[in-house]
């Protein structure tokens, strides 16, 4: 129940091919071992990336997870913006989103 | 024999992931100082390259960061990430496992860098060799400063780094040619991606080709999170080619290209 374990999930899902394989066939199984709170087991199962990206989960880890499942980056930086609409401003670690909900910088 | 050669570039994945969406008037003199960097890199015939790079937990995380590493290998694979996501093929990259050691050693006089014999290199590493190596030539040994994960090394020890790898090179009979990646200002990975502080990319590149070396440790971690975002912490590795090289610096290309997220820079520095 931290960000340092949700970090590590994803940490460990972008570099371990078999946890990949894992995650794509039994995703609840998979991610078992890691300490999660309902509100991040759900973050990551779902996946809602703009609840990740709230969450404080750093974005050189989560745009690899959102490569992994198949979000496009255009798609990427708009779940991140959606999120913090949706679920309030990033709650720790250093990716804090500094445009407003509706701006667009680039690649949107 | 001695440090030879001395470099700095941007490392963004969307250098070669998001290639097509670039303005071209912009992506391709980048493309193009990219290849004179490489000319310049081979006709120093190196016999190894040391690239300081400032990886994105593709091997190092908060369980256990280093905040300075080496590679000591016999060869390493790359890039981690999706190859067609990065739009980079996987290689296997040659290494040099009794150079590194020796270079380790004496960095380690000073410098107490962690080794790794096993990395597998992320973008930091393979937008650079893509480059600058289209042809999996060169021997390669990895460096790191962690620039990712809080509390990070002050840049003073960033300095010393650079001058232990100095001395490092100076201490073997090889040729070494040193190239850092890093960013300059960015906001990378979040929804401010593509934001760039070019004042800022400016007055520190000044310092850098000017060798200010307290002009570029005057920064505080809070003041580059501010003016230069999280992607500002990687000055690091360009301070560190700084103090490795000692010369005045040449930027060859500098532009913000914001869908590389990034103010993209192609330099080299004369070895003093």
């Amino acid at each position: 129940m931290s960000l340092y374990q949700i970090s590590k999930l994803l940490f460990q899902l972008n570099r371990d091919e078999a946890l990949k394989r894992a995650f794509k066939s039994a995703p609840q199984d998979a991610i078992a071992p890691f300490e999660l709170s309902e509100e991040e087991r759900r973050a990551v199962l779902e996946p809602d990336i703009g609840l990740l990206y709230v969450l404080g989960v750093n974005g050189q880890i989560l745009m690899h997870f959102a490569a992994f499942c198949g979000i496009e980056w255009s798609d990427y930086l708009q779940r991140m913006r959606d999120g913090v609409k949706r679920h309030g401003p990033v709650r720790a670690g250093i990716y804090a989103m500094l445009s407003g909900v509706d701006e667009k910088v680039a690649g949107s | 024999m001695s440090l030879v050669f001395s470099g700095i570039c941007s490392h963004a994945p969307g250098i070669t992931g998001r290639a097509e969406r670039a303005d071209p008037a912009l992506r391709d003199p980048l493309y193009k100082a990219f290849g004179g960097m490489r000319d310049a890199l081979h006709a120093a015939r190196p016999d190894a390259l040391i690239v300081v790079a400032a990886e994105h937990f593709a091997n190092f995380f908060m369980n256990n960061m280093p905040a300075y590493a080496l590679g000591m290998a016999e060869n390493y694979d790359g890039p981690i990430e999706d190859v067609e996501w990065l739009r980079i093929p996987r290689r296997t990259v040659r290494g040099n496992p009794d150079l590194s050691r020796r270079l380790i050693v004496e960095v380690q006089q000073s410098v107490d860098v962690a080794y790794a014999e096993e990395w597998r290199f992320d973008h930091g590493i393979m937008v650079p060799l893509h480059f600058l190596d289209p042809d999996n030539r060169l021997t390669i040994i990895p460096g790191n400063i962690n620039c990712q994960g809080p509390p990070l090394t002050p840049l003073r020890r960033a300095w010393a780094f650079g001058e232990a790898l100095r001395r490092a090179c100076d201490a073997v009979p090889e040729r070494i040619a040193l190239v850092a990646t890093g960013g300059i200002s960015h906001w990378p990975a979040t929804p401010d991606s593509g934001m760039i502080n070019v004042d800022w990319d400016k007055d520190f590149l000044d310092r850098w080709v000017r060798q200010d070396k307290d002009a570029m440790l005057s920064y505080t971690d809070a003041e580059t999170y501010r003016d230069a975002g999280q992607g500002g912490f990687e000055i690091r590795t360009f301070i560190a080619a700084a103090a490795a090289a000692r010369g005045q610096g040449t930027i060859h290309f500098y532009a913000p290209i914001p869908i590389f997220a990034v103010g993209c820079t192609v330099a080299t520095m004369e070895i003093a």
